[in-house]
């Protein structure tokens, strides 16, 4: 367990910055980082989350979304970017907006290695695929991050990444429940 | 061998479209789609493999008042299966997944697909928990499926077999800031990114 589920201020503001932006909708394959958000998400009337089985649907859906008339995020861990390379081809060749709301594995104090590859890639591999990368160093700059992204984005057709890190939302360990 | 011409059958689906929006999976459900004339209500994919059902999810779920057909192919669809189950979830009434199974690669050669090798689609999009699902080609078509496709509540998935046959290209337009801002013009009468209504 993460200690951020407890204390989820950050998380509020988020969702409000949705609420703000008229983010109704919220495409994503959870993380622990994410629960919270994704709570108050689904608690609220005017949101709709839309559970993926892999993030690159969510790239494909947000795309959909626009051309409908409706915004939408995508959030995910940072594993799941790599999920996503080819298909955010589709919002870059078309400047379609697309925001991306990643919680980040493999980096500070991580403690399994097979999230270390992925996680260590990410900025590189969103910023090779033509996306801004936005890197909120405290909980406080998480929220006004991501209005910031969300403001360039639907006002310039970018596609942009807001990575909060392990040492904000805390870094996951395990302790060996029975012995192996 | 099902002997059912894709373009004849694309075409009697265009006709009944009404003010439907229709977006197509990369190689010839794009050419098909195309052949039948252009329209600003067409969102071709030329790319993004695997992504044409959840771009179709994506409009029908933020315009539940039209209808939206996804015109797409086996591998395609197959690149993307997890969508059905995406879709299946959300349970769109207003779309539609006609996916045009040559049970193979024809833009790349004719290899065969996992479709030529007993791969059921509908049978996938019935487990999904689709609303309907229909399976086409092998039989003699019942009168008026075409119509249905667009009024049967969905999500309604189709698989349609058709020959592994080459079939004429046509050049949509690929620039895909133009798809985009003339889709979004036509439907929402604003157009790209800074321009909401």
């Amino acid at each position: 367990m993460t200690a951020e589920v407890d204390s989820p201020s950050w998380a509020t503001d988020v969702f409000r910055v949705l609420k703000n932006q008229e983010i109704r909708q919220v495409a994503t394959v959870p993380d622990g980082g994410l629960s919270r958000i994704l709570t108050l998400c689904e608690q609220d009337p005017e949101t709709s989350v839309v559970t993926l089985t892999t993030e690159e649907e969510g790239v494909a859906l947000l795309c959909g979304s626009w051309l409908g008339g409706r915004r939408a995020v995508l959030m995910m861990q940072s594993s799941g970017v790599g999920n996503c390379i080819n298909m955010l081809s589709l919002p870059l060749n078309c400047r379609i907006p697309c925001l991306m709301f990643v919680t980040m594995r493999g980096e500070w104090g991580e403690f399994n290695p097979w999230q270390v590859p992925m996680g260590q890639a990410t900025p590189a591999v969103l910023e090779r695929m033509g996306a801004h990368v936005h890197r909120p160093r405290s909980a406080d700059e998480i929220a006004p991050t991501l209005a910031a992204a969300s403001h360039q984005v639907f006002n310039t057709g970018a596609s942009a990444a807001v990575l909060v890190g392990q040492h904000i939302v805390g870094s996951k360990s395990f302790v060996s429940q029975e012995a192996p | 061998m099902s002997s059912v011409d894709r373009r004849e059958l694309i075409r009697s689906l265009m006709e009944c479209r009404g003010d439907g929006l229709v977006v197509t999976g990369l190689g010839s459900p794009t050419y098909d789609v195309g052949a039948c004339g252009d329209d600003d209500l067409n969102f071709y994919l030329w790319g993004a493999m695997g992504g044409s059902a959840m771009v179709g999810l994506g409009i029908a779920l933020a315009q539940p008042d039209r209808r939206v057909m996804v015109v797409t192919g086996d591998g395609e669809i197959l690149m993307g299966i997890g969508s059905l189950s995406v879709i299946a979830a959300q349970a769109p009434t207003n779309l539609t997944i006609v996916v045009l199974d040559n049970e193979g690669f024809g833009e790349t050669g004719e290899q065969t697909g996992l479709t030529g090798r007993g791969v059921d689609l509908a049978a996938i999009a019935d487990a999904s928990g689709f609303r309907a699902s229909f399976s086409y080609g092998e039989t003699q078509e019942p009168e008026g499926f075409v119509e249905r496709l667009w009024t049967t509540p969905g999500p309604v998935f189709a698989t349609v077999k058709v020959p592994m046959a080459p079939t004429p290209i046509t050049l949509v337009p690929r620039e895909g800031v133009y798809v985009h801002w003339r889709f979004r013009q036509a439907l929402l009468g604003t157009g790209t990114v800074g321009e909401e209504a």
